[in-house]
């Protein structure tokens, strides 16, 4: 078994970074923290990717003649793509958060939750005239 | 004929080619009028599409002239060819519409930016249906969430919420989108290839390895959070309720219905269900959660005031009734999945098209603030109508016809029991579009608010194409399901 942790232990490193990102988008209250547990999770997939393209003793691959490894380009090609979106979701995200702390004044999902439920209740009263 | 080789390549570099184009465009006209003409464009190219493969054959572009496994591929089949006409249509539709609700909803000197964001989620959502690379779809994918998100928050102007909803639906749309790019991973990781094609020849022999299964949770879960499968369906109803009336239209009709497709995809063309582990899967999973989401999804409904929202939720039942076909794996109800696809998107742009309208003259969609209004809307309140009874599926209207063929694969599996759930879920529809009909018909006008006219000719034109096609679809329902039976046949027959 512990071949299986050393031979492999980029994965587990994957697989950890995914679940700690997971974890910290669904319990922390606050939505920075939030977009940063979104960015760990992400990045876990950035690394699963380019691990798999990865061969041990590979270079880059530049046709020279010589019988040679080469790494897989196509992995690192696409999580170049991947990584754009991920910025892009940040820039989106914190974006949001910006205008959520204006309009709302608080980043806290708690607060967030009890003002979204406050517009219900208004909206409710005002109806109900 | 140079456009037809390249028509499928056109339907989505043209709107995303306009999209930078509408950045620049000064004003509150020019953005809209180069929407609408590129959003007809892409009808045309649907329409050009769906003729050349509606007979069984498909059509396949390679961008760049790179052969497949090097080069990206965009393959035209029936079903994508069906998706791609509704969600061109809809929005070819609902653009007409668009220009007074948006004028009315959104900030003027934002209208460039919030068209180009429109314009690059119809690209996302038509880029996603016509691809044939598994990584394409993931970032024509993102390229539709992001401007979703975008255009969700651009509800901010009338309600706040409208901002934390868009957030909420960006962290839950983007770990489904890396759900669905890890499982893709994975199944480059074991075929080293990313052609849906290439991956549908190549995956049988592996059915057993972890890797496959583990690729295929991914790809369902994350295919699930985005398609609002129940229990994933949180960022829905607030997403609805709280975006602009233009992007409820749209998304409501079309967003979701292109992620029912990709799992179809997956499901059907590059794993194949008969694969040992996906059996399991579609009848111990998604097959429960589909009744529960049809059930809970309309009884929530019930209980809404926010009119938008009660419609949300009736999406997400609405939403189970074509989870339910595709897990009964059945001719007849796959069958029921893909005319429902189509019918549900006529049933709900209707009624979202119907509800902006309201927007427009009263400013709120509560079931208080449509007290009475039939009467001062009749047009509107009759397409309304007409939408709610195709929801509950009464004959006569597309609702029937998909309905129809669900109960029909339940009753030929011999599960009396979920064919009576799916009427008792239609009932559960009647009482929720009653109640609105009661709001409107039957109570009268609240004294303080003033008297209001129906919606101006060029709202209510789009809004009763819809509805007419509510019926016509209804009735003559043989286009759809001949698409139907053909991608039926894609979908069980010959296709591993």
């Amino acid at each position: 078994m512990p071949e299986a942790i050393t031979e492999h232990y980029n994965y587990w490193l994957v697989i950890f970074l995914l679940m700690a990102g997971l974890f910290v988008t669904i319990t922390s209250g606050n939505l920075v923290k939030k977009i940063v547990g979104l960015n760990v999770f992400q990045t876990a997939v950035f690394l699963f990717y380019i691990s798999l393209a990865k061969l041990e003793g590979g270079t880059a691959p530049i046709l020279t003649g010589e019988p040679e490894r080469f790494s897989n380009p196509l992995p690192h090609v696409l999580i170049l793509t991947a990584i754009v979106v991920g910025v892009a979701t940040t820039a989106l995200g914190l974006a949001l958060v910006v205008r959520i702390r204006e309009t709302y004044g608080s980043i806290e999902e708690a607060g967030l939750q009890e003002a979204d439920r406050q517009d219900e209740l208004r909206a409710a009263a005002e109806q109900g005239r | 004929m140079a456009f037809l080789d390249h028509v499928a390549i056109l339907q989505v570099a043209v709107p995303l080619l306009a999209a930078p184009l509408c950045v620049m465009l000064p004003g509150r006209h020019l953005p809209w009028a180069l929407t609408l003409a590129v959003s007809w464009f892409t009808l045309v190219c649907s329409i050009v599409l769906l003729a050349e493969v509606s007979a069984g054959g498909s059509i396949a572009y390679h961008l760049g002239n790179w052969p497949p496994p090097i080069g990206i591929e965009y393959r035209v089949d029936a079903i994508n060819a069906l998706v791609l006409l509704v969600v061109s249509g809809i929005s070819a539709v609902a653009l007409p519409y668009a220009r007074r609700s948006v004028e009315h909803e959104i900030e003027p000197d934002r209208h460039g930016l919030f068209y180009t964001a429109y314009l690059l989620c119809l690209t996302g959502l038509l880029g996603v249906t016509i691809t044939g690379d598994a990584f394409n779809i993931f970032v024509f994918l993102e390229i539709s969430s992001l401007s979703t998100y975008v255009l969700v928050a651009a509800g901010a102007r009338l309600d706040r919420r409208a901002l934390s909803a868009a957030y909420t639906y960006l962290v839950l749309g983007t770990v489904g989108a890396t759900f669905f790019v890890l499982g893709v991973g994975l199944l480059y990781m074991v075929t080293g290839t990313l052609n849906i094609a290439d991956l549908a020849e190549r995956l049988p022999p592996l059915a057993e390895s972890r890797v496959v299964q583990a690729a295929f949770a991914f790809v369902v879960a994350g295919m699930g959070l985005k398609l609002a499968m129940f229990p994933l369906h949180t960022w829905l109803p607030n997403a609805y309720a709280y975006a602009p009336s233009l992007v409820t239209v749209f998304l409501a009709a079309t967003a979701t219905k292109v992620s029912v497709y990709v799992l179809l995809r997956f499901v059907y063309t590059v794993f194949g269900h008969e694969f040992a582990f996906i059996e399991p899967v579609l009848a111990w999973l998604v097959l429960p959660l589909a009744v529960i989401a049809m059930l809970a999804g309309s009884v929530v409904a019930i209980h809404q005031d926010n009119l938008k929202r009660m419609f949300a939720w009736s999406s997400i039942a609405q939403i189970g009734y074509m989870m339910l076909g595709l897990a009964l794996a059945s001719a007849s109800g796959l069958t029921a999945t893909v005319l429902h696809l189509f019918n549900h998107a006529l049933m709900k742009g209707a009624l979202f098209m119907a509800l902006g309208g309201v927007m427009l003259r009263i400013g709120a969609v509560s079931l208080a603030s449509v007290r009475g209004l039939a009467s001062e809307m009749p047009w509107t309140f009759a397409a309304l109508v007409i939408g709610g009874l195709s929801l509950i599926g009464v004959p006569g209207t597309v609702g029937f016809v998909s309905k129809w063929y669900l109960i029909l694969a339940a009753i030929e599996k011999g599960w009396w029991l979920l064919a009576l759930l799916i009427v008792a879920a239609s009932l559960l529809a009647v009482i929720y579009v009653w109640k609105l009909v009661e709001a409107a018909y039957l109570q009268p006008a609240p004294q303080d608010r003033e008297r209001v006219r129906d919606m101006p000719p060029d709202m209510l034109i789009p809004l009763w194409v819809l509805a007419l096609a509510n019926i016509w679809f209804g009735i003559d329902a043989g286009l759809t399901t001949s698409v139907a039976g053909t991608v039926v046949n894609a979908f069980l027959g010959g296709g591993s």
